[in-house]
């Protein structure tokens, strides 16, 4: 018995696919691309994608699923059912847990967590330093060995350039890519939003742009040398862009993030105090989405990424000063990256498509991303012409922290499927 | 013309009928305040809880007389000796309150927005007294009536906000408040203690104290908190008084007639000499006696009262 995916079109960047098509899968892998309307038996299961697109399962390089130590916020089981509402097959938890993702023992208990009781495939991040403190070096290469996929301090910079250094040659020995929070702690310390007109006007205390831009500029110096991977997350600034865009004409192997909330949001959303807004780093200027869209447009960054960052409601209900950064994005991403990129014309469906599955499968090794005959039957299937309100009603991910509430989108996940097996069907996650 | 919003959250958004609609109260109030006996039952069976999470003197105080002078019930708590101690967040001490039949509650916070927080889950009405660097509408208004009560007017005037900008919500109340009303405002002060984008507020920032004093109508002197300099903000609370200090010979630049203000505590000889602080020309007094009257305004108009001057 096999599985079709009938009538949708499907686009899979990997192989220069975007046509009409059945997808056949069996055994959990896809068996072929074709036309398959008199090979269906009764006894096959069919999807209807007629009106829809087909793409390789969803890659998400950038989340926190916060297992183990902060379960209250979430859990592997948790993580990875809004990731199946959102589309994506795959995601990659960074490693500020508690206790941190910094030894081998944490990247086994991930992948044993994620095998007992996620529905999307999960890829532990490790640490660059131990306890992602900044001081001394995690074992990366025994983290590499036992799975790691990539190295990163997320939630925090790498105060020190000796160190960060270090992390990079090291990493380029475990050929692993560096995943950088790019972040000069000192500028933006106590900053609670992007410093500029909305800052003045809240009384909020400001993070510069220039802080991000700073460790970027560092970072690139740095990789340079060492001739490492390196990956800026949440790229949310013009200077970075610029730095990176430069950096790449000199040959630098560097790349770059954009989330959901980057392209959706600016500083003006932090009026109101809601604590939704609050995330680091924080929502910039006009001027900044647009230059994240044109670095999109022109293949400066060829990645999104959501930075799912979900927090217990108790914790976001307070002082906009005294709220963890962080919004929850998994399960809103796809449609929200749809409307800023897609229906404003920044980025062809190809490329689109490609941003959030071959590339960054690509970016850190991992397997998917891909329609290819005998590949892992990860499959996402969109409705662009569904539209919903978002509501925190069929919400998976325990951090109801979003600040799209109430926003009528367009464009949605509707289908998931993961080696084979149907983890969310007609918007209902299933398992 | 009767008071159309819950809560008072701050200047900016306020329409000039509205800011006019306070100022006009107050006067009336500030009668009541010259009296013998000063107590109306206006407000007889109201309560008004004053919750400061900061320390403060003056505008606790102010509040609280002005509740009392209008027979409200008035109830102070400090954070410090409150159930904050023991980790009660703001939503559910607002939600005590609130549950005690409160109908005013009077919030200073150190955290911007904390007032905006309250107000979206309590029933009773919330007055800002001041929060973080974000609003001070109460200083800002009773600003306000000082000048309007010394040079007649608002509007066309030039008003140079000295100090510590960067950090103030006395100022951002008068900017929003003051250019409301008409007047042009300016601000001065080192570069490291202005914010950005001042001109896109339509404020003048300048680092010249000269220039920001040339033919101003009144100089609003901002409070300089000498933990800033700690901080390294600026290099020392000497070069700070040299440079940025206001005294008899710098005020030669502003108009004849110009009116000093000072929300108070001050700093004397850093950012204001004694000799203009205890001049004529300063109001630095006034303004507390009119920062009564002008909460009795809010407060009364808050509770329903009706703009007609009459006060029962």
């Amino acid at each position: 018995m096999a599985l079709y995916i009938k009538g949708g079109r499907v686009i899979d960047p990997a192989n220069g696919i975007n046509k009409i098509a059945d997808i056949k899968i069996e055994e959990g892998l896809i068996a072929a691309i074709g036309d398959f309307a008199g090979a269906i038996t009764e006894a096959d299961e069919v999807i209807d994608a007629t009106g829809k697109l087909v793409t390789p399962g969803l890659i998400d390089i950038h989340c926190h699923l916060r297992e183990p130590g902060l379960e209250a916020k979430e859990t592997i089981a948790t993580g990875t059912r809004a990731a199946a509402r959102g589309g994506f097959t795959a995601v990659c938890a960074m490693p500020n847990t508690k206790p941190v993702c910094d030894s081998q023992t944490g990247v086994e208990f991930i992948y044993n967590r994620a095998q007992a009781t996620g529905l999307v495939r999960v890829y532990p991040i490790g640490a660059i330093t131990k306890g992602s403190d900044g001081q001394e070096l995690a074992e990366m290469a025994d983290m590499a060995a036992c799975g790691a996929v990539a190295f990163s301090d997320d939630g925090r910079p790498v105060p020190r350039s000796d160190i960060m250094r270090l992390g990079l040659q090291y990493a380029q020995m475990v050929d692993k890519v560096i995943i950088s929070h790019c972040e000069d702690p000192e500028l933006a310390k106590d900053g609670v939003m992007h410093e500029g007109y909305w800052s003045t006007v809240l009384g909020l205390r400001g993070i510069p742009a220039a802080a991000e831009a700073i460790m970027v500029a560092r970072d690139i110096l740095l990789a340079e040398s060492a001739g490492a991977k390196l990956h800026i997350a949440h790229v949310s600034t013009a200077r970075s862009v610029e730095l990176i865009r430069q950096a790449q004409w000199r040959g630098v192997n560097v790349t770059g993030e954009v989330c959901p909330h980057h392209l959706a949001l600016t500083d003006a959303a932090v009026e109101g105090f809601h604590t939704a807004t609050k995330v680091n780093p924080p929502l910039r200027s006009d001027k900044d989405i647009e230059a994240l869209r044109s670095a999109l447009n022109d293949g400066t960054l060829t990645i999104l990424a959501t930075d799912h960052a979900p927090h217990t409601a108790e914790e976001k209900a307070c002082e906009y000063n005294y709220a963890p950064f962080g919004i929850s994005g998994l399960e809103t991403a796809w449609p929200l990256f749809w409307r800023e990129l897609v229906e404003a014309g920044v980025m062809t469906l190809p490329s689109f498509v490609a941003a959030l599955t071959v590339a960054p499968a690509k970016r850190l090794g991992l397997p998917g991303g891909t329609l290819s005959v005998g590949a892992a039957a990860d499959v996402t299937v969109i409705d662009p012409e569904h539209t919903e309100t978002v509501t925190l009603e069929n919400w998976q991910s325990k951090g109801k922290n979003t600040p799209f509430v109430g926003q009528i989108l367009r464009s949605w996940p509707v289908t998931t499927i993961v080696g084979g097996r149907v983890v969310m069907r007609d918007r209902q996650v299933i398992g | 013309m009767a008071w159309q919003h819950k809560d008072l959250l701050g200047l900016r958004g306020l329409s000039k009928q509205e800011i006019e609609l306070i100022l006009d109260t107050a006067a009336p109030m500030k009668d009541i305040i010259g009296r013998d006996i000063k107590k109306v039952p206006t407000l007889r069976g109201k309560s008004v809880i004053c919750l400061f999470y900061e320390a403060s003197t003056r505008t606790r105080t102010s509040f609280e007389l002005a509740g009392k002078f209008m027979s409200a019930d008035t109830v102070n708590i400090a954070a410090s000796s409150s159930s904050v101690v023991k980790g009660e967040s703001l939503i559910d001490t607002g939600k005590t309150l609130d549950a005690m039949g409160t109908d005013i509650i009077v919030i200073r916070h150190a955290a911007s927005g904390a007032p905006h927080l309250l107000a979206k889950h309590v029933k009773a009405r919330v007055i800002n007294a001041g929060d973080g660097a974000h609003e001070h509408p109460t200083q800002g208004l009773l600003d306000m009536y000082t000048i309007r009560e010394r040079k007649g007017r608002l509007e066309g005037l030039t008003v140079t906000i000295l100090g510590d900008v960067l950090h103030s919500r006395v100022a951002r109340s008068n900017i929003w408040g003051l250019r409301t009303m008409g007047a042009d405002v300016r601000v001065c002060g080192p570069s490291t203690l202005l914010p950005p984008e001042l001109a896109t507020i339509g404020v003048q920032a300048f680092t010249c104290i000269e220039e920001a004093l040339d033919g101003a109508d009144v100089v609003n002197v901002l409070r300089l908190q000498l933990e800033r300099q700690k901080k390294g903000l600026f290099p020392t609370i000497r070069e700070y008084a040299r440079q940025f200090g206001l005294n008899q010979e710098r005020l030669k630049r502003c108009k004849p007639d110009v009116l000093v203000l000072h929300p108070g505590p001050m700093n004397r000889g850093v950012e204001i000499a004694d000799d203009v602080a205890d001049a004529d020309f300063a109001a630095i007094e006034e303004q507390v006696t009119n920062g009564v009257a002008v909460r009795m305004a809010i407060l009364y108009l808050m509770m329903g009262g009706s703009g007609s001057g009459a006060v029962h």
